[in-house]
């Protein structure tokens, strides 16, 4: 009889559905996987020992790029960190924005992964109902900051710039009817939280026409349910956070438990699943986009009652506005040192987390009291999740392994660094 | 399932009974060091840190179910300037980047050192315990992966950019840097551009690896502003001084 050995399979970097570069080295057994070595860094780009080297505000960008599928959120934990070793005060206006555009990074972020997730295992419709939607909020992203993705909107001490009174419209091509470009523009004649207001009018009915392509989808059940089960002492073992704590029934989440900002003054729900398995951690995901929708709203009617200043007034810490540079001394010499060297800040250090939409994103800030950071450690839910592959996929099928690394909600940008 | 906390996390009071917690539970074994006020952070000598972890884990009252990080951090030009803006000559200040004086560092017997971030899901308290790393070269500290699971990586991830060494962890391969990669490239004495450079030889017909061409440069100088707005006696924002720590 022929001696029977196991297979090694190279899942990726180059496979569409290792979501970016993983490398997967897997022990097959048939179609059983028996081991599972993930083998990451393939987007290493040292993002922490480049902040080493830069004054605080010019790291504030780099953040945007490690998880480039919720990016102000990642800027959110390290303006938080220097904000706390500081020690400024960040008006509330700022606080709802900041919150605001947590929660559309949150929506961005769970389309994406329902539209790839979908597309691994055989929903391609879902992808394309995804996009439509994303595109709205990368035009809010594009309002306020300027960029469809990588923002650096926020700013220790607030944002970098109040809403907009209007937002990009799309202009006449000989793509589309003039009726059409009409329809698309009527959201768009009014002011930021016009467009934003609308969508979260709109959106809620997105969700419904996504659940009803999933969730009751004997396909997408049969490919999810009772696969990569996590119980919840495991998910705690494991150091893993967000949605992949909440669907194995553990109702943990930072917004609610540990508030930051302004998230103690609006009112929201933590889904939790039942099984831990991939199809409630997609149940979990889809409540948290109906949860992120009603945040949105509630940020909106303050915002619009609530004018003010979104940036902290202390000139040590925020530049002034160039209208006072022009005549005022003082202010010259803030911006002149802001925009040379920077401002120090104390020494000491920091761990500031934010629930990010993958889970705990935090950045451990170490300061010596000079114009950079000492050190900057970007603490990343992927890397947690990522580094249980083994334990999840061990006994599943080759086909399952597509299915956990979609559930994982795996960006490499954050995993990498 | 496992219950969650309902309470809103740590005012300064609550900090301070976790503090009498944490070191009613581990006496002498841990020192508490100075942080900001709504942080707590320990010192621990690397020869207690199982120990002192499986107590912070096991222990009812504590509870520190969740390592949420390990990183690794190198104090090596800890406080260094690029740019002397303390003291004047009759010609003024330095108006040029001096760059570091390697020879005036301090010794490297506290060097590297792991920072763990524990968080307690039930109690949700954390707490960061800080651990100066045994020997001069390789840095040597203990692994908690028997402890928590979730350790593996984030140990693999120190050891891979400070080469720092974790004694009984499991699999101590590199995990972020290139397949062949030398060095440590976190260190503070590894250059920002790093020492080798890759490109595509035609002749070869392959990449190949060479020595970095490019002059490192610093574009803003580091220097350290001593502000006294931001005086711990004058705002009280620091607490848990070392000379407070049974107070």
């Amino acid at each position: 009889m022929a001696d029977i050995q196991n297979f090694t399979l190279n899942f990726g970097p180059q496979h569409p559905a290792a979501h970016g570069v993983l490398r997967l080295v897997l022990e097959m057994d048939g179609e059983v996987v028996q081991k599972a070595d993930p083998h990451i860094g393939l987007l290493h780009r040292g993002t922490e020992k480049l902040a080493e080297s830069k004054t605080f505000n010019q790291s504030i960008g780099y953040m945007d790029r490690l998880d480039y599928a919720s990016m102000m959120c990642n800027e959110h934990a390290y303006v938080l960190a220097v904000e706390r070793l500081l020690g400024v005060e960040v008006p509330l206006r700022a606080q709802y924005i900041r919150v605001m555009f947590d929660e559309i990074t949150r929506i961005l972020n769970h389309l994406m992964w329902l539209g790839a997730h979908g597309l691994d295992i055989g929903a391609m419709t879902m992808f394309l109902y995804c996009f439509r939607e994303r595109e709205d909020l990368m035009d809010a992203y594009e309002a306020v900051s300027g960029t469809r993705m990588h923002a650096t909107y926020y700013r220790p001490g607030g944002v970098y710039r109040d809403l907009p009174d209007n937002i990009p419209q799309y202009a006449p091509s000989k793509f589309r009817s003039k009726k059409e470009i009409d329809r698309l523009n009527l959201a768009r004649s009014g002011s930021l939280l016009d467009f934003l207001q609308d969508f979260t009018d709109r959106f809620p009915k997105c969700v419904d026409e996504y659940e009803t392509l999933l969730t009751d989808n004997r396909i997408w059940k049969q490919r999810t349910v009772n696969i990569g089960i996590v119980t919840p002492e495991r998910a705690k073992a494991l150091g893993f956070s967000g949605p992949m704590v909440r669907g194995s029934g553990l109702a943990w989440d930072l917004r609610k438990k540990q508030p930051y900002d302004a998230y103690a003054q609006v009112d929201f729900d933590i889904p939790v699943g039942v099984n831990g398995d991939c199809y409630d951690r997609y149940l979990v995901r889809v409540e948290e986009m109906r949860q992120s929708n009603r945040i949105i709203r509630q940020c909106i009617d303050w915002l619009r009652v609530n004018p003010g200043p979104v940036i902290t007034g202390d000139r040590k810490v925020a530049p002034p506005r160039r209208v006072e540079m022009k005549g005022d001394m003082e202010s010259l010499i803030h911006h002149f040192k802001l925009a040379t060297e920077g401002y120090a800040v104390p020494e000491g250090e920091t761990y500031a987390a934010v629930e990010a939409p993958k889970g705990e994103f935090a950045v451990w800030l170490v300061s010596d009291g000079a114009n950079k950071p000492y050190r900057v450690k970007c603490r990343a839910p992927g890397f947690a999740h990522l580094s249980a592959m083994e334990e999840l996929v061990r006994g599943h099928m080759l086909a399952d392994v597509v299915a956990v690394i979609g559930t994982l909600d795996i960006v490499f940008g954050e995993i990498d660094r | 399932m496992s219950e969650i906390a309902t309470e809103s996390p740590a005012p300064p009071s609550r900090i301070d009974a976790l503090a009498a917690k944490v070191e009613g539970a581990c006496g002498a074994r841990v020192t508490r060091v100075a942080s900001i006020a709504s942080e707590l952070t320990y010192e621990v000598a690397p020869g207690d840190l199982v120990g002192v972890c499986t107590q912070l884990r096991d222990d009812p009252a504590l509870a520190f179910d969740v390592l949420v990080d390990v990183s690794g951090i190198d104090y090596l030009t800890y406080g260094g300037e690029e740019w002397d803006t303390h003291t004047a000559t009759s010609s003024g200040f330095s108006r040029g980047v001096t760059g570091r004086d390697e020879s005036a560092e301090a010794p490297a017997a506290r060097r590297f050192a792991v920072a763990y971030h524990l968080l307690s899901m039930v109690h949700n308290t954390r707490v960061r315990l800080r651990v100066h790393c045994d020997g001069v070269e390789p840095p040597l500290v203990d692994s908690v992966v028997e402890v928590w699971p979730g350790a593996n990586w984030f140990e693999r991830e120190a050891f891979d950019l400070f080469g720092i060494l974790f004694r009984g962890h499991p699999d101590l391969r590199r995990i972020l840097t290139d397949y062949g990669f030398i060095g440590h490239p976190f260190r503070k004495d590894f250059p920002l551009i790093g020492h080798v450079e890759v490109r595509y030889d035609p002749d070869k017909q392959r990449v190949v690896y060479e020595p970095v061409s490019i002059e490192p440069r610093i574009q803003v100088p580091r220097v350290i502003r001593d502000d006294h707005r931001y005086e711990p006696a004058l705002n009280g924002r620091a607490s848990g001084l070392p000379g407070q720590k049974n107070g």
